[in-house]
């Protein structure tokens, strides 16, 4: 065994590229609690506070602190940068200095172009000159092909969101790989590959040689780019350290050649704490050095930025960038995977401070150790930084190492990948079935003219009817849309690092998306259960509903319209399975609407459940905010009925409690949130993002309580809802709270 | 059919562990701080069977595995019957039941000329014995103050306090303290003295007066007496069981 895999265990992972088995054959559960870990080293503080400094003045000069108009970002297109290179135990930025923001025209020029004018900057004309007339760009080969239909039901927002002008993302490359074999072995397998090949030149084969011949090309890049900070990976890694490193290597390779909607990381923990079981046994670091790497590292993913418009960031709000990390979950061989490394980065939010970045994600198994259970209730407790996803109902569909891309999306690393597909409007189909296909807000005829119902009152089954018809269409429309995205996007903006850390033949998924969930559930169980009479303006548009009696509504675990919004989901989901998908894509949908749930609402008429024109979707599948009356246990229950196998892609819920609300003191806190977790895995509930609210989110209700359904005061025996309170109140609240939290 | 104001579905200050709550409706007690004023009239509310309860909490059962079934209120002793097949019947699935109570309903103090059972007692007797734990609300410890705080006696509750320690029936003791009214240290160091007579106690729960309640009286257009009571803080309502602690140490 050559030097760098000494002590390991051997196995298939030495033949072939193989993470996965290295890790099952090699890697040590940890039991204990978290009394090991280490506090921030001083190199570390001053570094961050740096990062502070430099995140202030981003602040103050509105967003952006810097951004490069002339150099197109590649791999190895910018000289090194450094906050303080002799602290840095990981170093590497996307550009020439930190928190300059990259140029990356290649998803398309014009975005690149206001993304810059947005925020005060000028690309240089040379570059725009070039992306429009000599070289095309992603976006402008997606336009070349939409039809009039496609662009119609863009611009009424039926469907938005969607990957066509800038980089589609949700692609997790092995990052591992250059870790454990060193980038030269990882060189020669592509070449082996490109030498397999089928040898007759079908168009599929031409690709994968094209393709094979790019990505054998960026690993020469990554090596370069380690050269420029004077480190060379084409070697495996000797240690912890150069095995951080590498990994980040590899993952800035990626952020510098693609600025997708969302660039995760994968699940790395496991992977490097065997490296730190090696060094601690041979003395190489101390857990003090080792916490060391790992806050620098967490800290250099904290500073990835992209140059984005403000368009962009009503779909995606807050610059995020998704860096989502996985970790703990179970072995398919029935040993949970929870190492010292699972503690040591989530330590990283006491060390310097919980930051939406990198997203933090436990793979969630009721048969998770309970210490570290609890330590996730306790950091969840503090920071309200980490979400929650059901590894016992994903590691059936993935084994046990996949990891997430951006918020929910499941897929194995290095082995499945993603077409992204931002999402259609479930809500704006039901109006369009109502009004035979005619846009509830302009007026235009976006969708087939089917005939629109002229009833006094809405009849369920006549609805449910069209509705079908309606979703059937969009679906189709939809689907047709993305094929021609990720057509382009392959052919524009071809992802070659992230494609180099995958295997040969990948797997890919083709996902599809839904907003307006509760709103559609909620409306036609207002249709079912109440009278809804429709009211129609002076072209025939029924434009807003009039409701009579109660109707029950999605959140408490009531089965007759929590059924209603499962037939929703299966019935929509079917459609989509129904159409031809690029390359061989699976068919998947997810329920999650990230922060486009506002923009969409207010793009959306009056709907039959009572929400009025331009108001905001709950967020993913939450119920609508204020309708759900019966406490947690039946919302999280409501949402727990929708099957994962119908929404693949991901069930996005979003939990709000208040501290007090969790319990008395702290311990019983930790185990009711620990309660909570099990409880709504072993429901099959997906995903869960738990927030335990601070006195600033407190602030932020009261500005935007639509954002807060859930917010919940419990004092000893009974509950308020916080947003129902009168203005004074909520003060007087914040004022109590703000004092215990001093 | 028991008359049910609401049901809380995670309720974690009611009782150890993830609690499915029933908020009884009906309560004959007027304390001045009751948050919850809307329980009070008997046959407001909804009616529900109990076996309807029992199977909302079953099928989110994976919730409560540390916890269980809280029937507060209200009163539920208002509605014995009720609230015994309700608490037997979770007792066939083996769900922990907890009582929070004021201990009013209770019929009181055996007669001294008295022989024979008490009227009523053989019905308490079949709802402790499908009962786990009790959450007695001792509102004051004193007679004529706790009738001007709640307009009845304690005579009563005390009574329900013995009877609970003569059968050995765990109880955690709960007792909201007022500035003004309860926030007083003689009070408090009587009360310490009395529950150190009963070898039961588990717990004690001191609870800070709030005014969250409130609200509730504006909207059933209610006179709120305690409007110009301040809360008490946090320091204070140690404070407080500071001094019952030390006199049920003495």
């Amino acid at each position: 065994m050559q030097n760098e895999w000494r002590n390991f265990k051997g196995g298939a992972w030495e033949t072939e590229i193989n993470v996965r088995d290295f890790i099952q054959k090699n890697y040590t559960p940890y039991d204990g609690d978290s009394s090991f870990l280490e506090g921030p080293t001083q190199a570390t503080t001053d570094l961050w506070n740096e990062v502070l400094e430099l995140s202030r003045q981003e602040r103050e000069a509105g967003g952006v602190l810097d951004m490069d108009t002339k150099i197109i970002s590649t791999i190895t297109s910018h000289g090194p940068a450094y906050l303080d290179k002799e602290k840095e135990k990981i170093v590497g930025f996307q550009t020439d200095k930190p928190f300059k923001r990259s140029l990356q025209p290649y998803g398309g020029i014009r975005m690149a172009v206001k993304a810059c004018e947005d925020n005060g900057y000028q690309v240089d004309p040379e570059v725009v000159e070039y992306f429009t007339t000599h070289r095309k760009t992603h976006n402008a080969g997606v336009f070349d092909a939409y039809t009039p239909e496609m662009r119609a039901c863009r611009s009424s927002h039926i469907i938005t969101g969607l990957p066509d002008a800038y980089g589609r993302g949700r692609i997790i490359g092995d990052y591992r790989r250059p870790a454990l074999y060193g980038v030269d072995r990882l060189i020669a397998d592509k070449e082996e590959q490109l030498n397999s090949t089928r040898t007759i030149m079908y168009s599929d084969v031409i690709r994968e040689r094209e393709e094979l011949s790019e990505q054998i090309r960026a690993l020469k890049m990554l090596k370069e780019l380690a050269k420029i900070y004077g480190c060379d990976i084409s070697q495996p890694a000797n240690n912890v350290l150069e095995a951080t490193q590498a990994v980040y290597f590899a993952y800035l390779a990626a952020v510098k050649e693609q600025n997708g909607a969302a660039m995760s990381l994968g699940r790395t923990s496991t992977f490097l704490d065997i490296y730190a079981e090696r060094d601690l046994q041979e003395g190489t670091f101390t857990e003090k050095e080792i916490q060391e790497i790992i806050d620098q590292f967490v800290m250099k993913l904290r500073c990835v930025k992209f140059a984005r418009t403000p368009e962009y960031n009503n779909i995606f709000a807050g610059d995020p960038t998704w860096v989502t990390e996985s970790i703990a979950g179970i072995g398919v061989d029935g040993r949970h995977m929870v190492t010292k490394m699972s503690y040591r980065y989530l330590n990283t939010l006491n060390n310097i401070g919980a930051a939406p970045e990198p997203n933090m994600t436990v793979l969630w198994s009721v048969k998770l150790p309970e210490n570290f259970k609890r330590f996730c209730a306790e950091t969840s407790i503090r920071h309200s930084a980490v979400q929650y996803e059901n590894d016992d109902i994903m590691r059936v569909v993935h084994g046990d190492d996949y990891g997430i891309a951006c918020c929910v999306s499941s897929m194995r690393i290095g082995k499945e990948m993603q077409f992204f597909g931002a999402r259609a409007n479930l809500a704006k189909c039901l109006l369009y079935a109502i009004n035979g296909g005619v846009d509830e807000i302009t007026g235009k005829q976006v969708g087939p003219k089917y005939r629109p119902i002229t009833s006094e009152y809405l009849d369920y089954d006549e609805v449910w009817d069209k509705y079908k018809d309606m979703m059937k269409w969009l679906a189709g429309v939809y689907v047709n849309a993305l094929n021609i995205i990720h057509y382009m996007h392959d052919k524009y903006c071809y992802e070659k690092i992230q494609m180099a850390l995958h295997d040969k033949q990948v797997r890919r998924w083709f996902a599809t998306g839904i907003a307006g969930f509760s709103v559609v559930a909620d409306s036609l169980s207002a249709i079912k259960y109440a009278k809804v009479k429709p009211i129609r303006n002076e072209n025939g548009v029924t434009v807003d509903f009039e409701i009579e009696g109660d109707f029950p509504k999605y959140g408490n675990d009531d089965d007759r319209v929590d059924e209603i919004a499962k037939e929703v989901l299966h019935t929509f989901i079917n459609y989509v399975k129904g159409n031809h998908t690029y390359r061989g894509g699976i068919p998947t949908t997810s329920i999650l609407t990230i922060t486009s749930n506002v923009s969409y609402g207010k793009n959306t008429g009056a709907t039959p459940d009572g929400r009025k024109k331009g108001e905001a979707f709950a967020p993913g599948a939450n119920p609508m905010h204020g309708r759900d009356k019966n406490g947690a246990v039946a919302s999280l229950s409501s949402v727990a009925k929708m099957p994962f196998m119908d929404a693949q892609d991901g069930i996005s819920n979003t939990f709000t409690i208040v501290p007090e609300a969790l319990g008395k003191d702290e311990e019983s806190s930790e185990n009711n949130l620990v309660a909570m977790l099990d409880g709504y895995v072993e429901k099959g509930g997906h995903h869960l993002n738990v927030n335990v609210l601070k006195k600033e989110t407190l602030l932020d209700a009261q500005k935007h309580p639509e954002q807060y359904p859930q917010l919940t005061i419990r004092v000893s025996g009974y509950a308020v809802n916080f947003i129902k309170l009168t203005k004074e109140q909520q003060d007087e609240v914040i004022a109590r709270t703000f004092h215990e939290l001093m | 059919m028991g008359y049910i104001h609401s049901l809380e579905t995670f309720g974690t200050v009611d009782g150890p562990g993830v609690r499915f709550v029933v908020f009884f409706q009906g309560c004959p007690m007027r304390c001045q701080y009751c948050h919850n004023p809307d329980t009070w009239n008997p046959k407001d509310g909804q009616q529900m069977e109990a076996g309807e309860i029992i199977a909302r909490f079953l099928r989110n059962a994976s919730f409560y595995k540390n916890g269980g079934i809280t029937a507060t209120g209200g009163e539920p002793m208002l509605q014995i019957d009720f609230l015994t097949e309700l608490f037997a019947m979770a007792k066939q699935h083996g769900i922990h039941t907890c009582l929070d109570t004021s201990g009013v309903m209770f019929p009181g103090e055996e007669e001294t000329d008295g022989a024979g059972p008490r009227k009523g007692l053989e019905k308490i007797d079949a709802m402790l014995d499908v009962t786990d734990l009790v959450m007695l609300d001792i509102k004051h410890i004193r007679p004529a103050e706790h009738k001007a705080l709640t307009g009845h006696s304690n005579r009563n509750i005390l009574a329900f306090a013995r009877y609970l320690e003569q059968k050995q029936k765990p109880v955690w003791i709960r007792h909201v303290v007022v500035p003004g009214i309860t926030f007083e240290k003689e009070e408090l160091t009587e009360l310490g003295r009395f529950l150190k007579t009963l070898s039961n106690v588990e717990k004690l729960e001191v609870l800070p007066y709030h005014a969250l309640g409130k609200v509730k009286y504006d909207n059933l257009g209610i006179d709120y007496v305690l409007k110009d009571t301040p809360q008490l803080t946090k320091e204070q309502a140690k404070e407080a069981e500071r001094i019952i602690r030390s006199a049920m140490e003495a």
